[in-house]
């Protein structure tokens, strides 16, 4: 019995679908959570975004959304049969994963010198729980891009990219609740 | 049968039905002292009923998973087990190890003896010989499967069933570990408490409903082998992290207020990714298996178990409401239906499938076996629902209206009355499923379609 369906179609495994499907579950439950939480104390939550630092977060939004664009070129590249530049199109998407993560440590370094935990306010149990995680999935992601240029067939640039721009997504709906949203 | 070794799952089931009857008598017994408390209060207290009852229910459930497997690997890897007299020892270590136990417990011997006296620890009170036991048990049953696999055929049905089973045996050995800080004991507790029921055993679970599927749908292995996959991903996916619900209240740090029930919520999926994988194998499946049982039980299985675990897990799993039905009966009616539905009707199950085979004979008993399904299952249904209206009124008198413990057990005399009742037709269920498996008879009606003249 064949069993040929529109889940073959996706690009990549359907397991790294799977994997984005749940983590985008993951991230939405726990923004929904945080909107939750933020009306039962609006002015609480906008005194203690003041404490982030936008501008950095700003310049981690171009620097993930240019990393997820070379990734994107990498998979035209390499079925092109560019393979040392798709190759190095993953690197640098890499690399820009890199500093992401360098600005994400100072700007967690400086809410550590200011006194501010995860138990300081509501809000920042929050923003380091959902920020925090989704660090932790840009270090995967790094990997993940390093792995797939070393073996660069093109179904696992195809998984790879996938993730990476679930990466990429979820910082972007991130930055505008934690960061900006009054 | 294809394969002489297959044999062995014989003698497991047999020890597990064995140990089935025992604790559905400690569970009768124990739904006994809920409405005439002073039972037994002096020779057999609560606290050591309700023991067997839990440990008698793991170690059963231990016991067919191990058949389970000595059952399916040889088919699945196309090759005999590596040392049946290993598979026979590891059976003598878990029966002398839960004999033990239960003398150990009931008489109460060698109290506060560090190697010959029972823990404390709930559901792993075992005293630490009979631990040493279980590792030992466990080791020579992963050494026996893992050889048998290594030279055989891989399949993705063997090799995740596998890595259950490791998973099971290395997650037990946190029972080793008892630091003196209660929050740490409690935190490293739930390793093997959680993440067995919520993590390695729905691996388990996942991949012998897989076999199971396969051989009674005959729908082909690619897949079943695709739906397999994605149901271990979100099992793994939700049940690590979702351990969290349990470290609400224990004195683990707060964040794991929100990483528990966002992450435990997410664990209906793969209950509910089984269930609808049982049911869309029956519908695309072309073969008409002659065992009708074997096939109820595995629909039974992923349903209930979808119900139990599933939808009575999440009902209190998110930390506001759980707040106030933490240990209240809300937490019994889940606890019953999830391993009732989950694990005891999966290993009933591959009992009913694969001991018809291991006979040497066509499906038998299929009527009563059928007949029991539906009261035990008729009455763990009721006895959930009464459990969770228990546990309503209780959570509403005792946590918010702050009356006092013992006042409010009163008033739910009449639940624990109607929770008596179902146990008494549970347990007529599993003397007729007993029966049915193990003495074959003539069916009680005749498996001969009825065809209307043409």
């Amino acid at each position: 019995m064949s069993d040929a369906s529109v889940f073959d179609e996706l690009p990549g495994d359907l397991m790294i679908w799977v994997l984005i499907v749940s983590e985008l579950l993951v991230f939405g439950a726990g923004l929904a959570a945080f909107l939750a939480v933020r009306i039962t104390d609006p002015a609480g939550f906008a005194a203690a975004q003041d404490a982030l630092y936008r501008t950095g977060a700003g310049v981690n939004t171009m620097v993930l959304v240019t990393s997820g664009a070379l990734a994107a070129w990498a998979l035209r590249l390499c079925e092109a049969g560019r393979r040392m530049r798709a190759r190095a199109a993953l690197a640098a998407a890499a690399a820009l994963g890199v500093v992401f993560m360098v600005v994400k440590v100072r700007e967690y370094a400086g809410k550590a010198a200011e006194g501010i935990a995860w138990d300081t306010h509501p809000f920042f149990t929050f923003y380091y729980l959902l920020t925090g995680f989704h660090a932790a999935h840009v270090v995967a992601g790094v990997i993940v891009l390093l792995l797939v240029a070393w073996k660069d067939a093109v179904p696992n640039i195809e998984a790879g990219t996938a993730f990476w721009h679930m990466v990429d997504l979820v910082w972007v709906l991130l930055f505008p609740v934690i960061y900006l949203l009054r | 049968m294809k394969y002489e070794t297959q044999k062995i799952a014989l003698a497991y089931f047999a020890a597990a039905l064995a140990i089935f009857a025992v604790q559905i008598a400690g569970g009768l017994l124990a739904g006994w002292v809920y409405v005439a408390p002073n039972t037994l209060s002096e020779l057999l207290p609560f606290n050591i009923i309700r023991m067997l009852h839990t440990n008698s229910l793991v170690v059963w459930l231990l016991l067919g998973f191990f058949g389970a497997a000595y059952f399916l690997v040889p088919e699945e890897t196309e090759r005999e087990i590596h040392s049946p007299r290993l598979a026979y020892l590891q059976l003598a270590i878990l029966l002398i190890g839960t004999l033990g136990v239960v003398v150990t417990y009931v008489f109460n011997l060698f109290e506060g003896n560090w190697l010959l006296g029972k823990e404390g620890r709930e559901f792993i009170e075992q005293p630490v010989w009979v631990k040493i036991g279980i590792v030992v048990a466990a080791l020579i049953f992963l050494y026996n499967i893992t050889m048998t696999l290594l030279k055989g055929r891989k399949t993705a049905i063997s090799n995740i069933l596998i890595l259950g089973l490791w998973g099971l045996a290395l997650l037990f050995l946190f029972a080793f570990y008892n630091p003196d800080n209660l929050s740490l004991d409690k935190q490293y507790w739930w390793y093997i408490v959680h993440l067995w029921v919520e993590g390695v055993w729905e691996l388990i679970m996942a991949s012998i409903l897989a076999y199971l599927m396969l051989k009674l749908t005959g729908v082909d292995r690619e897949v079943v082998e695709k739906w397999l996959y994605i149901i271990v991903a979100a099992a793994l996916f939700s049940g690590i992290l979702g351990t969290g619900h349990h470290y609400y209240w224990i004195g683990t740090p707060g964040y794991w207020q929100w990483i528990g029930s966002i992450f435990s919520s997410l664990e209906v999926v793969p209950f509910f990714a089984m269930m609808a994988f049982a049911f869309v194998m029956v519908w695309k499946g072309r073969r008409d298996h002659p065992n009708k049982a074997a096939l109820l039980w595995s629909l039974g299985c992923a349903t209930l178990a979808f119900f139990g675990a599933g939808v009575w897990g999440f009902l209190h799993t998110l930390h506001g409401v759980n707040y106030y039905t933490h240990g209240t009966q809300i937490t019994a009616a889940h606890g019953h239906l999830a391993f009732y539905g989950a694990y005891v009707c999966l290993n009933i199950a591959i009992f009913t499938y694969a001991m018809p085979i291991l006979r040497g004979r066509d499906p038998y008993n299929q009527v009563l076996n059928m007949a029991a399904f539906w009261l035990m299952s008729g009455g763990m249904a009721f006895m959930t629902f009464t459990l969770t209206f228990a546990g309503t009124v209780q959570t509403h008198m005792q946590r918010v209206l702050g009356e006092n413990y013992m006042v409010v057990q009163d008033q739910l005399d009449i639940f624990y009355w109607m929770r008596f009742g179902s146990g008494v037709a549970v347990a007529i269920g599993v003397l007729m499923l007993i029966y049915a498996l193990a003495f074959p008879r003539r069916e009680v009606v005749s498996p001969e379609p009825t065809v209307a003249a043409e």
